[in-house]
């Protein structure tokens, strides 16, 4: 097969100036990734300078047979870990031909809230925390559990290592350096600790820019399980019983909470986000009550609480910020399966423009 | 098995002048590629300056065992992804020794068609979609689905990425960099709406250059496929029941079409094409009526129709073509086992020389 790896891996920059982009979209469940390849005559850095692409929204939900177009358009632009050379990976959003967002574009309306200059002024930064789960292609059972049995406790797993303990770690190393490579910001991994469950982070990123670099992530993650013939999943509770869930953990600060008396700034954010507990939840993913149960480093979902380096509680803020006055905090109710784009826009938007 | 592909990969560059071409033809069955090898002197760039040859006809349905030869003669060079140096790949076509095309040779007909000076004139641009599906080379059955079952049923696949969801893109991705390094304007690629089925797509090319390219991508496909171990087809309904076709659907335009007022020269042509309904059909590819059922996005085969953004129609405009009143329309009825001579000789024919 290294002649067919040989052909992935030509080096196209001594032969041609043209460059492939690949076009990546959020299909219609909300949680689909959808791509497509195009070539274009030369490189380009700018997205704004990219064509404006269609594909068969009656394909994925997203339009009927006899109205197929959905157009998307690109926002950002990362280099190709797959491709590489100059080849380019594409985030997209999607619209109708006469150019208005179609309902399960939630980037548009998260661009707004970012557009919006209290928004702006404060330059909100987003660390989130993804987890997730890998799974065997054809039993659908966690990776490295034995099929129609369960593995030892909860208890080795969480950052261990040796083959009784870490289950799937050159995915998860493979998907590190291709998000550096790609130009993501991603700041680190660990095993969690559930078995054959993972966790990866992407910030500090300001704004619109997290969900996209989010996106681009989780698709790199998925192109990544597709070589290694494992099925990758990101429901937030994939195995009922004494075991954890899977979460998006979402870390946010904005440049009052940053400076000196930012934990003033804190407290009140804190404050507005309880007075919305309830919309927040609806909206930080499906299927989230089966995880939410106040156990295994959860918060009850109905109860809306924070402390200081409290797991167990809806919003935990670190000692460091504590010590120092200032700094960021956690929001760890969004699930594994959460929109970034509207996880983030809906915490800028409480805290910074919603007037209780 | 590295020493082999050390000798494959071998740069012969530095120690001779010779360089290796690949000569290709379409066999007796009009679907089956076959191709040999010569050395010569050195390397070559213009087809015309290329030698003529010949091959075996009783060995591929082509003539009978005491007149067997058939003539070769060059009509486009492409560089040879597999052997990289200055060898090359040679599309011909074939001839009796008397000089006349046998009767498999389709692109005589189709090379006058488009010599003709009003469809010179028109400068016919094409852009195939050539879809295709790869199979388990021992059982048949298409990759990645159970054998002697199904996967789930189709929704997930179009343009999707995972394990579960896209089978073989690691031949896809190889075909499109090996088509470009071969300088063959391939434009895309994407998953479909089968599982373990794809597409790529060639064009803009100009008249008879359409059918010379897709004839080699098909080429260069099935040698990728071999290396691979899967097996290619280009069957139009390799699956019967609830599973999309495999189509070739055909862009074209017109220089006339591309200018300001195109869009009524396109209505021109859509309604002479209209008029030629079955003729078209019985010339778009064997067994097409398996797959033209009016259902999987395709329209009846006994009825014409046509739409704007309709993928339900005989032939679809784009909402772009629309809006700007010119550009190009698709006439997705071709088959993908359909020969691009013919079909891009007989839409010229049709919309350019006929009249009702």
């Amino acid at each position: 097969m290294s002649l067919l790896n040989d052909l992935v891996n030509l080096n196209l920059c001594d032969v041609t100036e043209k460059v492939i982009a690949e076009y990546i979209w959020i299909g219609g469940s909300g949680m689909d990734m959808r791509s497509k390849a195009r070539t274009l005559p030369g490189p380009e850095s700018d997205p704004s300078k990219l064509p404006k692409w269609n594909y068969d929204g009656s394909s994925t939900e997203q339009a009927t047979g006899d109205n197929s177009e959905v157009i998307i358009y690109p926002q950002a632009i990362f280099r190709d870990p797959f491709r590489r050379g100059r080849n380019m990976l594409v985030m997209c959003d999607a619209y109708t031909p006469t150019g208005d967002p179609i309902p399960t574009n939630k980037r548009f309306i998260a661009d707004k809230i970012f557009s919006h200059p209290d928004v702006v002024a404060e330059e909100p930064w987003y660390g989130i925390e993804q987890e997730y789960t890998l799974f065997q292609k054809d039993t659908k059972w966690p990776l490295g559990w034995p099929v129609g049995g369960f593995p030892a406790p909860q208890g080795p797993y969480y950052c261990g290592v040796g083959s009784d303990k870490a289950f799937g770690r050159d995915i998860v190393d493979a998907h590190y350096k291709a998000c550096l490579f790609a130009g993501i910001n991603i700041s680190g991994i660990n095993g969690e600790v559930m078995p054959g469950q993972w966790e990866f982070q992407v910030g500090p990123v300001t704004g619109i820019s997290s969900g996209d670099q989010v996106w681009m992530a989780r698709y790199i993650l998925e192109r990544i399980t597709e070589i290694a013939g494992a099925v990758l999943s990101f429901d937030p509770k994939p195995v009922l019983g004494d075991w954890n869930g899977a979460g998006a953990h979402t870390n946010y600060s904005t440049k009052s909470m940053r400076n000196d008396g930012g934990i003033e700034v804190i407290n009140e954010a804190i404050e507005k986000l309880s007075k919305r507990h309830k919309e927040h939840i609806a909206a930080y993913g499906k299927g989230n009550e089966r995880r939410l149960t106040g156990l295994h480093e959860t918060a009850d979902i109905n109860t809306f609480s924070w402390g200081v380096a409290n797991r167990g509680a809806s919003v935990r803020v670190g000692r460091d910020t504590e010590k120092e006055g200032k700094g960021y905090f956690e929001d760890r109710r969004p699930s594994s399966n959460m929109d970034p784009y509207v996880v983030t826009s809906m915490i800028a938007e409480t805290t910074i423009l919603w007037k209780p | 098995m590295s020493l082999i592909n050390d000798f494959i990969k071998f740069n012969l560059n530095e120690t001779t002048r010779k360089s290796i071409a690949e000569y290709l033809w379409i066999g007796g069955s009009g679907m089956d590629l076959r191709s040999k090898a010569r050395t010569l002197p050195e390397p070559v760039t213009d087809p015309a300056k290329l030698p003529l040859w010949n091959f075996d006809g009783s060995s591929t349905d082509q003539a009978p065992g005491d007149d067997s030869e058939v003539i070769l003669r060059p009509q486009a060079i492409f560089r040879d992804p597999f052997r990289g140096g200055s060898n090359i790949l040679v599309m011909c076509d074939t001839y009796t020794p008397a000089g006349d095309p046998i009767p498999t040779n389709k692109r005589f007909s189709a090379d006058k068609i488009f010599n003709h000076p009003d469809v010179a004139a028109e400068e016919p641009w094409f852009g195939i979609e050539q879809e295709y599906t790869l199979l388990q080379k021992d059982t048949k059955w298409p990759l990645g689905w159970p054998v002697g079952g199904f996967p789930g049923p189709q929704g997930p696949y179009y343009c999707g990425v995972g394990a579960d969801k896209s089978f073989g893109r690691d031949i896809v991705d190889a075909h499109y960099k090996a088509c470009l390094y071969a300088g063959i304007n391939i434009s895309g690629i994407n998953g479909e709406v089968m599982p373990a089925q794809w597409e790529f797509q060639v064009g803009p090319a100009t008249g008879i250059s359409a059918g010379d390219q897709l004839w080699v991508a098909r080429y260069i496909l099935e040698r990728i496929t071999e290396i691979a171990g899967v097996v290619l087809s280009f069957d139009p309904k390799p699956i019967p029941g609830d599973w999309n076709g495999a189509g070739a659907h055909t862009n074209y335009s017109t220089k006339s079409m591309r200018n300001d007022g195109g869009i009524d020269v396109i209505r021109k042509a859509i309604e002479k094409l209209g008029l030629r309904h079955e003729q078209h059909i019985a010339a778009y590819g064997e067994g097409n009526d398996r797959r033209l059922t009016g259902r999987h996005e395709t329209a009846d085969i006994n009825s014409f129709s046509w739409g704007v953004a309709n993928r339900g129609a005989s032939i679809r405009v784009g909402r772009d073509t629309e809006k700007a009143g010119k550009g190009y329309f698709e006439d997705r009825r071709p088959a993908s086992n359909m020969d691009p001579y013919v079909v891009t000789s007989m839409i010229a024919e049709t919309t350019i020389l006929w009249k009702p």
